[in-house]
Order: structure tokens, then sequence, then C-alpha cells
């Protein structure tokens, strides 16, 4: 998300995009391959042309050369205490990288009475003697090694995925255990290897789990204890070529295995963007959003994936699925497309997709709102809702997430700008009367032509007038959209101190917002005091999106641990509380992270057994033998 | 089994629980010093402070008014406009004004009358320190039991003592309508509802509106009366579930994270209304609620009523009371805003929690020795009461014993420390007195009067008197009512099987659920409950399949089988009526006086032994006892409360009332033979 974490005006983006190029160059100096597993092979693709050579791409076939393998993100960058007991985020990547964050202690010292003397280290490296030895299927191997596609069964290589990011999966692995991983990784280079790989498995009766970026957290990636055939994880990473680019229609046709920056790089380098981010986009593929019903922040101006998928190529068990033209809509019976996106790699495997594009903004513009208290702000978004005029993105945090922001501060490098900060706080606090501990604030983003963009802005602004609402600053919005990208890198950080938690997201009708909010924090303290969690929870959330009818939450919620046998298990228990809070009260399984095997326990009381019936009977046409094996969804 | 500990772990919390009399301060300090005292509540945590014009706004303006007013509209042919007028009047009849310069006003007055009326009010602290504690966390529901007037101020008058927010009150209209008292009542809290709402939906819109708004908001506590009304035989009344669905509501469809309810035991050595109350049950008109009535009644002042106690129950979480009971996402494919017909599951939830809550007010009450007393008096022959008089020493040793049996039972007692029985009795001169060792039912004559009473009157006059002492007899009566029903179980079935016994335990359980609080669906924990109390006092052996009656414990079983005769004879006696009488639809205006008269007809004839068949509650209960069990049954279309009476229904219900007690196997009767000579045990329930 270098685009979005690096400055608000264009020069700066390139600059970072630049400078973040130079980075990735680095990395793909690689060292001679020592694995022998591996197999180099080329693989043509059609469009040639706008092939943009493997070397620029951010995710190497080896993950572990740049990425953390029991954390979040690149290996280079991440929280730390120094010396001085200051928190510093380090690494160049990211606009807070290599700056101290003089807040962010006395934060976490005084939101989980965590303390710095008492550490919970990670294990350092990946002990190669807790894997497992693979299960391997010779028969198939044999004749995968005729096709010449590149596969390994190192331990490390399977290790890196064999688990998504939710808390239990890092934990386990900071504590150096590793269940069932897969037995071997294979990288198809293109969408006629994926045809003969899964052909391959279908007649090996080999287990297939895809994997694009690794970020699930529904538990989706981990391999099901109960599978007892050889189980290949198939890293559609290479496949991350745009194939092309349809400037008269705007489409692009892409690989599904492309990461979400790239993509965007890339297609900027041409004047466009798919303008699709969620807030995973750095790691997080095409064919995994595709999967899961992937929703990105400026939805509001570009749509969530389902709005931006124009046509969809799956290799399935019984052959390749996709439609025969490209028309912006069709009333073919249902839309069979449905059936994939949110499939979750329970039918086949998402090889290439084409997608709208837009010319690149010309303007971009952050903002915030603050608000008298949470109620006056989720009004304010309604508002702005029933207008239909939202920005690129809107989101309303809750005064103890302002509060986190506001302690993400990196130092200031002038006396007069923490004066103006005081003098701030002063004018809302104090001349306004705002409540400290009750009011919050939205964060903006508008893009587009820069006279609309103004002209959207101050209709914002207007609205959110009507609410009580006082505009806070671009540099406050442009904060709060930096936190999204970070706040994976502090649950590291957390961790190193006896915190853990994780984030869960729903949606729900308008009227139901401000009750599910309250009850499921309030439920997630309750729960917590239940479990013998033995410090006050962190109970936090946000509005995330706007529709006509309703609103995406997302909930943040961690504690410190210490005092307790099982962390783990507590949080889950709580984690699932909430789960029947929220669902109780009306919300939704899940917004947009997806089903997987964490929340499949409601996937019948969700969709009905009917529901369920329909799926199974896709599931039972499309993969009767179940190779498509990761039991996520049902 | 988590209600059965809750009971329990409110028991020990209150048994170690000291009480505060609340009146002690206020006869050290001025009146007027304390009803000016600062007061400075702390509110429920997050709500805005909100006016009485901003609630009746809010009511309103909400969407679900809108909706019902449009629904009406169209329904009646009249504007939309014309209906929200109306919905407008029916809100400013009802709605409260709550004025803190009232609630001075009341505290003034009320520490003037309260001096003059009791000697103490004792009220326990560490309920109130709960209570603050819950009214900060979530909306707060104060549930007080009702048995006099005097008690419709008591919690806001201890909550203004220790600055706790005021409650707002659910007050019957009739109080409203009282000359400037229903102002001050109003202004102090209370909110006025109809008696007879019937199927006036607009009415029944506003209000269930209004209760709402007051939960969801959380601007003040809510206090209301669970039973519906004051309780004229100071006996727990089955709940009303109207204002239970109202309040609870919120929570169901999940506009309030949790809802606290605080059950609130308010009990009294001597009610003020006492003989009132006795000629209201034997069907003399209440003088309705006037200003001037009020006024006149201050001649009350000039008596004695000994002590309050308002205990303040521990509070109770609705969502952990609810949790597994019931699906909340009923309301999720409806707008919240729309009516919406519970679902059974939800309307059980409510019933089962109203029940609970008044199970645990019972638990919470005091009982007066007062109270023992009269349950042994009852059990005298009318005759010795009226004319020969009852041994006063016997009667002392005998409460002595009761007082056992009733800590055995885990019951709440008042017992003061010194002089306990004469002060007791010195305290109730109205209804009995003490005289050269014996003591005897006080007749209120009426002496004025040179006329000869004649037999009819006479009965009427011990009526009222004996009506009065069982009164004082039903404060008691939770207490017994489970080991009394297993020993009346025994009696009846002369079973010594567990089964046969729970199955006859669970009949009467029915036939009595209108009479007696029974949580529903809670009929084996009440049966465990009576077997395990009988065993701790020794009556009963108990082991996996039987129930051995124990020679030590015939006093205690004969006890309480006569505790509870009155109500097997009564109910018997109805059941004949029902029978044998009259046509097969009846209303209840001819009902009442024609079981009356047949009873005041058995009772001249020594035919009868009990005088509570005349209470009109009495009556009042078979019937709705045989509504449930379906042998009578209500006619819709009816406008004056008219029974269709499904008479082999009656019959076979009654029956197996009756039957058994006739065919006695020798081997228990000869059991029972030993006691049967003192104790005059079998009362002829064939009559």
């Amino acid at each position: 998300m270098a685009s979005n974490s690096s400055g608000s005006d264009s020069s700066d983006r390139q600059r970072i995009a630049q400078q973040r190029l130079s980075v990735i160059a680095g990395h793909l100096q690689r060292p001679v391959e020592g694995n022998s597993g591996i197999l180099a092979a080329e693989c043509k693709a059609q469009g040639d042309k706008l092939d943009v050579s493997s070397e620029r791409r951010t995710v190497p076939r080896r993950r572990q050369e740049i990425m953390k393998w029991n954390g979040w993100g690149y290996s280079d960058s991440k929280f730390l205490y120094n010396k001085k007991g200051q928190a510093e985020f380090t690494g160049k990547r990211y606009r807070l990288s290599g700056m101290i964050i003089p807040g962010l202690r006395e934060w976490m010292e005084s939101t989980f009475s965590a303390n710095l003397q008492h550490k919970t280290p990670a294990a350092p490296i990946l002990n190669s003697s807790a894997v497992q030895p693979p299960t391997l299927n010779e028969a198939f191997l044999k004749e995968l090694k005729s096709t010449g596609i590149p596969f390994s069964h190192d331990a490390e290589d399977r290790v890196f995925r064999s688990h998504g990011h939710c808390l239990h999966e890092i934990f386990a692995l900071r504590e150096g255990k590793i269940g069932r991983v897969p037995d071997l990784v294979v990288w198809p280079n293109c969408h006629n290897d994926v045809v003969k790989i899964v052909e391959l498995a279908c007649k090996h009766n080999v287990c297939l789990i895809p994997y694009g970026g690794g970020t699930s957290v529904s538990s989706a990636l981990e391999c099901p204890p109960e599978e007892t055939r050889s189980i290949v994880s198939l890293d559609t990473s290479q496949m991350n070529r745009i194939l092309w680019i349809d400037e008269k229609n705007l489409t692009a046709h892409v690989e599904a295995g492309i990461v979400g920056q790239d993509l965007e790089r890339l297609l900027n380098e041409s004047g466009y963007c798919t303008g699709h981010e969620p807030d995973s986009m750095e790691f997080s593929s095409l064919g995994g959003w595709v999967a899961t019903r992937a929703s990105g922040m400026k939805k509001n101006i570009y749509g969530n994936i389902e709005d931006l998928v124009v046509h969809i190529k799956m290799v399935t068990p019984r052959g390749v699925i996709e439609k025969s033209c490209q028309g912006p809509r069709m009333s073919t019976g249902p839309d069979v497309h449905h059936f994939i996106m949110g499939s979750e790699g329970t039918l086949g495997v998402v090889t290439e997709v084409t997608m709208k594009i837009r010319p690149m903004p010309e303007y971009q513009k952050y903002g915030s709102v603050v608000f008298p208290n949470f109620e006056m702000g989720v009004a304010c978004l309604r508002e702005v809702a029933r207008q239909r005029c939202a920005p690129a993105s809107i989101r309303l945090m809750d005064n103890e997430q302002f509060k986190f922001g506001h302690a993400l501060k990196p130092q200031v490098s002038s006396i007069f700008t923490s004066f103006l900060d005081g003098l701030k706080k002063f004018y809302i606090t104090k001349f306004k009367g705002f409540d400290p501990n009750r009011l919050c604030v939205a964060t903006l983003l508008f893009e587009g032509d820069r006279e609309k963009v103004l002209q959207h802005e101050k209709q914002v602004y207007d609205i959110a007038a009507k609410f009580g609402g006082l505009a806070a600053g671009e540099d406050n919005g442009q904060r709060g959209y930096m936190l999204t990208f970070v706040i994976a890198y502090l649950r590291d950080l957390g961790m190193d101190y006896y915190v853990i938690g994780e984030s869960f997201e729903t949606s729900m009708p308008w009227d139901r917002v401000l009750d599910i909010c309250r009850n499921v924090k309030a439920r997630i303290v309750r729960e917590c005091k239940d479990k013998g969690v033995q410090f006050p929870p962190l109970s936090t959330c946000r509005v995330t999106q706007t529709y006509d009818a309703g609103a995406c939450v997302y909930f943040y919620f961690a504690f410190n641990y210490r005092g307790l046998s099982d962390p783990v298990h507590v949080y889950e228990q709580v984690e699932h509380a909430a789960r029947e809070e929220i669902l109780a009260n009306g919300g939704s399984l899940s917004h947009h992270h997806g089903v997987g095997k964490l929340r499949k326990e409601w996937m019948r009381e969700s969709i009905s057994s009917v529901g369920m019936g329909m799926l199974k009977s896709v599931k039972d046409y499309v993969d009767p033998n179940n190779i498509f094996g990761n039991r996520n969804l049902l | 089994m988590i209600l059965l500990h809750l009971l329990y772990t409110l028991r020990s919390l209150n048994d170690d629980e000291e009480f505060t009399d609340i009146l002690e301060e206020r006869r050290r300090n001025t009146d007027l010093g304390y009803a000016l005292r600062t007061f400075n509540p702390q509110p429920y945590k997050g709500a805005p402070s909100c006016s009485t014009s901003d609630l009746n706004k809010a009511v309103l303006e909400s969407q679900y008014l809108r909706y019902i007013a449009k629904e009406i509209a169209l329904e009646t042919g009249s504007s939309v406009e014309k209906v929200r007028q109306e919905a407008r009047g029916i809100l400013e009849e009802m709605s409260h004004n709550l004025q803190l310069g009232f609630i001075r006003l009341m505290a003034y007055t009320f520490n003037k009358v309260f001096k003059r009326l009791f000697r103490s009010i004792y009220v326990n602290m560490e309920g109130l320190n709960m209570l603050q504690q819950a009214i900060q966390e979530s909306p707060v529901i104060l549930m007080p039991n009702h048995r006099s007037y005097v008690d419709f101020l008591i919690v806001s008058f201890v909550l203004f003592t220790y600055d706790i927010p005021i409650p707002v009150i659910a007050a019957g209209i009739p109080l409203a309508s009282m000359k400037v008292v229903g102002e001050i009542l109003r202004r102090s809290g209370a909110f006025f509802i109809r008696r007879a709402i019937g199927s006036d939906k607009l009415y029944w819109a506003v209000l269930s509106e209004y209760v709402r708004t007051i939960v969801r908001t959380g601007c003040a506590p809510l206090e209301f009366y669970v039973e519906g009304f004051r309780s004229r035989t100071l006996k727990s009344v089955v709940p009303k579930l109207g204002m239970m669905d109202m309040v609870l509501e919120p929570y169901f469809k999940g506009e309030v994270f949790d809802i606290t309810l605080v059950p609130i035991s308010i009990s009294y050595d001597r009610v003020v209304e006492e003989s009132l109350l006795a000629l209201e049950l034997l069907g003399v008109p209440k003088p309705k609620e006037s200003t001037t009535g009020l006024f006149k009644a201050s001649r009350v002042l000039q008596e004695d009523y000994g002590c309050m106690h308002v205990n303040f129950g521990r509070p109770l979480s609705v969502r952990q009371l609810c949790e597994g009971k019931i699906n909340r996402s009923e309301y999720n494919l409806i707008p919240r805003d729309l009516p919406q017909r519970p679902s059974t599951e939800i309307q059980d939830c409510v019933n089962w929690l109203a029940h609970l809550i008044v199970r645990t007010q019972e638990e919470g009450a005091l009982i007066s020795p007062w109270s023992l007393m009269a349950c042994l008096l009852l059990q005298a022959p009318i005759t010795t009461l009226t004319e020969e008089g009852l041994q006063w020493h016997g009667l002392t040793e005998k409460t002595l014993w009761l007082r056992k049996l009733v800590l055995d039972f885990r019951g709440r007692l008042n017992w003061p420390d010194s002089d306990v029985m004469s002060s007791t009795v010195a305290l109730h001169h109205s209804i009995v007195h003490h005289k050269a060792g014996r003591v005897y039912l006080v007749q209120d004559g009426n002496p004025a009067s040179q006329d000869p009473l004649s037999p009819e009157e006479k009965v009427m006059r011990t009526a009222a008197a004996v009506l009065m002492l069982v009164s004082y007899r039903n404060q008691a009566l939770h207490v017994f009512v489970r080991p009394g029903i297993l020993a009346t179980a025994i009696h009846i079935t002369k079973s010594t099987q567990k089964d046969e016994l729970f199955s006859f335990f669970c009949f009467l359980r029915d036939v009595f659920s209108s009479e007696f609080i029974f949580i529903p669906g809670r009929a084996s924990q009440d049966f465990d409950e009576a077997c395990s109390l009988l065993q701790k006092c020794g009556a009963v052996y108990i082991s996996q399949q039987e129930v051995t009656v124990l020679e030590t414990g015939l006093e205690v079983l004969s006890f309480l089988q006569k505790l509870l005769q009155p109500f097997l004879e009564s109910y018997q006696l109805i059941f004949r009526y029902l029978c044998e009488n009259g046509a097969h639809v009846f209303t209840e205006k001819q009902f009442l006086p024609a079981v009356r008269n047949l009873a005041t007809k058995l009772i001249l004839s020594g035919d009868l032994h009990t005088f509570e068949v005349l209470s009109s509650d009495t009556q009042k209960n078979v019937l709705s006892a045989l509504r449930r069990l379906e042998a009578v049954t209500k006619l819709r279309a009816s406008q004056q409360n008219e029974y269709k009476v499904n008479k082999a229904a009656v019959r076979r219900t009654g029956d197996i009332l009756c039957k058994i007690i006739c065919d006695i196997p020798v081997k228990i009767k000869l059991l029972f033979c030993v006691r049967l000579e003192n104790f005059d045990l079998f009362l002829p329930c064939c009559l």
C-alpha cells in the first residue's frame, strides 16, 4: 500500500514507488538456488507484449527471502522498543519507517497494563526438524516432474504455506509449534500449468490447496488435520503478469496470482488503476480477492471485487469454467461468477481475471472530521450514505481508536508543530466542549478531478457540520489510513509483550450499527472478565464502509494475557462469543474476510439449510472427489 | 440449576446482612434539612440527561408510533394527524414529570408520616450498594412487591436518601385522578396506566413505546409492580406479563446490552390497610382513591404499625438469565420499529423471568413472628378463637417450634430480641386480644347498631377477622408451600413411592399455580426442594425410590397439611358448585355471590370449616386455575366476562383431589392415628 501511505500528492507517490522498486530490486538478486527440489520452467503467456519481467515482482518463490515466517509482512519492517525504551518502526518501506513513536509506549502500558520488563519473545528461527516429513504421492510427483513445473518439499516452503494470519496460527508459529503442513509446494507459471496440475491431482487423488498471498484470517489455509492424502499447496504467486490492457473498454486481463501492490503499480505505469485497495493489498492476490469476495477501501468509487470483475477463468476438476464473452451484464441464469466468488478455494483455482480499470485520479485529498461522540458520527455517515455522496473512503473510528491513532503519531520535528497540535486540542476540547473521552474521528479520502474533489469535500463537510462535526485536517486523515497498514505489524509488537489480539468484521443495516457496536464491545469486555483475563481488554470498533442500506464495521480486540495458562483458547472463546453477539443482533457472518474454517459452524444458520444444499450440490458436481480439499465454507 | 444456585447465593448473601434503620438518623436531624440536602446521584453511564419533554417528544416521533398511527388511520378511516393528536393526548395523561423539587417535598412529607407510622424502616445497605453499582452499568428495573399504598413511593424515598437516581414509577390511573396528590405523584416520577386497556391499539402503542424509550435511554430507573397491583391477600400474585414484555423488549431487540432487574421485597409488621383489604375481599367495595379519602385516613396516623423492611435483592442480569433460553436473531428480518409478535420461546422466557422475580421477592421478604402465630391460630377451630379462647402458653410454645421449622426451611425471619410474643400480640390488637392466659379473635362489631346480627352477618363478621389473620399467614406461606404440597401428597395418596408422589405433587402444583408462585418448568426442582426440606427437618426419610414418613415428623407433616387444607377445601367447594349448580355458562358477577352464599350456608350448617372460600381472591384463583386446566373457558365475544364450564372436566379434577382421601390404606391410616386424636387431621374433604 505504498501509494496510500506515501503522501497526498502524486510526486510524493512516485518517489515512494521508486524507492520501493529499488528495495525490491535488492531482494531480487537471488542467491543461487540451493534447493534441489525447485525446477525452473518458462511458461509462454499469451500477451508477452505487456508482460513485465518477473524480476520486478514483489513476491519471490521463496517468500522467506523477504518476509517473516512467524509474523506479519516484510522481515525488515517491525516495531520494537529501542535501547531508550522508545517505540520505533524499522525499515524504509513505510512512511513511519525509521521514526520514533513517542506515545506508543505509554499507550500500550496504560491500555493493556503491559510492561516492557515482561517479554514473550518469539522463537527466532524455524526449526525444520519440528516439521513433519512430507507424505509424497510418488506417482503424482513423477508426472509433475515431467511437466517441468517448479515444486519443492523444503520444510520452510511448506510451513510458509500452511497458515494465514489468524491469531492462533501466528501464536503457534512464535512458539515454534507446527501442525499439519502441505507436503509439497508447486509454482505454476500460467493457466496451462494449473490445468496440468489439477489434471494430475485428479488422476492421482492428491489434495490441492490454492495459495495466493497468504493473508487469510479465517483459517482457510490450515491443512485439515483429518486429510490423509498428500496435500499440495498450489502457490499462484508466479502467475503475476498483466496479460493485456484494453484501453477502449477500460479492462485489463491479469493473471490471478498478482498481488495488489504490483497490480496497481504496473497499471499506474500505464496511467491506470483498478482502485481496489483492501487493507491487505500489499500481499493479497487477485485470485484471493475473487475467492473470498474481497472489498476495497475505495469501493465507493470503484466497487467491491464483484463489481470490478468482468470475466473469470477458473480451473476445476471438471475442467475450465469461463464465460464466452465480456458483456458488462448478462441475463443468463444465475451468474456463475457468483459460484466462484467466495468459493474460498473449494472448487478450483482462479487463474485469470479480466477486471475493470480506470484512469488514475488526477487529485487525491485526505481529510478528517471530529465528532463530539460516536453516535453523532454514525448519524453523519448515515446521512452521507443517504445522500449518496460518500467520498472514495469514509471511516469512523471510535474514541479508543482515536486515542490509539493519536498514540501512533511520530515524533514531531518542530516545536511549532507541537504547539499547533496543542492549540488544536485546546480548541476542540475546551472551546468546543468536546469530551476527550467521547469524541471520535472520521477519516476521509477524496479522489477525482481537482475541482470536483473540492466541491465534494465541501458537501461532505457541510453534512458533517450538521452533526456537530469539525474539520480536523488532512494529516489526521492520512494517519488514519496509514494505521491500517501498520496495525498488523503492531500485533507482533504486542505479542512480544503478552498482548494478543485481532480484528474481525461484519456488516449490518444502518439502524443496528450503534447497537451492534455497543453490544459487541460490551460483550467482549464481559467475556474477558468471565474468562479470567486479568486486565481490562482493548475493545474498539470502526465503521469502515457505507452502503445504501447499511455499513461494514470492524472490531479490534486485544488483551494482556499475563496470568492465563491458555491465552489463545481464551481469545478464541471471546471472539466466538463476540460473533454470536453480532449474529444475535442482526449482523452478518462476514463482510469480506470470508468464512474459511473459523466461521463454518454458523454457515447453516446464515444461509439456511436449502442454501447449504445448493452450495453443496455445486461442490459435489464440480469436485466430486474433493480434490480441492481445504474444507472451507461448507 | 442456575436458578437454584442464584436463589441460594441470594439467600446466603442476605443472611449475614445488616439492616440499617433509615428513620433513626431522620429522628435526630431536621426534616427540612434532610429534604434540602444536596442530591447528586451517579446516573447510568453514557445516558444523556433527558428531560420529560425530550422523552415525550422521542416517544411521539418514534418510527413505531408513526407506523401504528398510519395503520390505525387506515383501519378507522380517520386522518393520521388526528390519530397522532389522540396519541399526544394519551401521552399527556400518562407521562411522568419528575422534578427534584417535588422529590424533596415528597421526602419531607414522608419523613413526617413515616416517623409517625413506623418505629423503624430497615433497609439492607449491601443491596443498596449493589444497586448503586448496577445503575451505572445498565438500565435498571426496580421490581418491588406491593402490599400497601404506603410503599408506593418508599423506594424513591430510600433512593433519595442514598443519592441514587430517582425512578419513574408505573402507577394505576385512579391515582392520577386524585386532586393535587395525583399531580404530586406525577412530579415525583409516577406515570399512569389505565386499568382496562383491552384492545385499544393506540393506547398499547403509546404505553409500550413510552416504557421502551425509558429503558432504551436509561434516563431513569424504571419501577413497576410485576404482580400488577397491590396484593389484597398479602400473598404474592401470579405476575402480569404486559409490562414485563415491554421492559424486556429493548434487550431482546439488541437495543441495550443488558437490563438489570432488582427484586425488592417490602415487608410489614402490620399493614396499614389490613381491615380494608379483608372487607374488600368479602365484596365490600373499596373506597375510591380520593384526596379527601386520604385525609380521612389520617386517623391511621394515630396507630402503631411496627417496623417496615425494604430488602433490595441482588441485581439480576437479564442477559445472563436468558442465556441459552432464547434466540434473539428472530428480530433480524423485520425492522425493529415495527410491531412483531414475539415467539413462544420469548414469551415463555418472559413468563419464567417474571415468576423468578416474584419468587425472589418472596425469598427476600422477612417473616414476622405474627405471621407464624397467624398460621397457628388459623389451625384452631373457629369456636375456640371466638368463644373459648386459645391457650396463650400453648400458642407461644408452638410459635417457637414453628420458628425453628422456618429456619430449617431457610426462611428469613424478623425476630426481635426481646418480649417477642406479647409485643407482637399487642401490635395486632385489632385482630386478637390476650386476656387471662387466653387469646381471642377480635370481631370488629359495630356496637352503634342496636339490631342483633343475623347469622349470615355474624359469619361475615367472623370472616373479616379471619381473613385478616389469613393475610398475615400468607406472608409466611411461600416458605411452606413446597414441603406443604408434598405433605399433602403424602397424606392424600398414602404412597411411599417417590414417582407416585411426584406425579401427585405435580398435579397439586398445577391446580394451585394461580394460588402460589411456582416457576414454570421447575416441577422436579420444586419436588426435590420439598423432599430435601422435609428430610432436613426430620419429617421423612428419602431413599432412591421411596419417601418414608418418620414418627418424629408427624407434627411437621400435620402442620403443613393443615396449612394447605383451607385451599383444598375451598377448591373442592367451588368445584362442587360448578358441577352441581348453575348453568353451563355464567358470568363472574353471578359466580362470586353464588359461591359466597353457598359457602355461608355450609359454614352455618357446620359442613365447611374454612372462611377462605368467602374471599373473592380465592374464588377468582379457582376460576383461573380451571381456565388453565381448560375445564372452564372464557367466552371470547362476551363483554361481561362470561365463562363456559366443562362439568366433566371439573368433576374429574375434583375427584382426584378428594376420592383418594376417602379410601385411605389402612397401614398409613394407623401411622397417622396417633396424631389424629389431637389434631383433627382429616377434615371432610368430600363435602
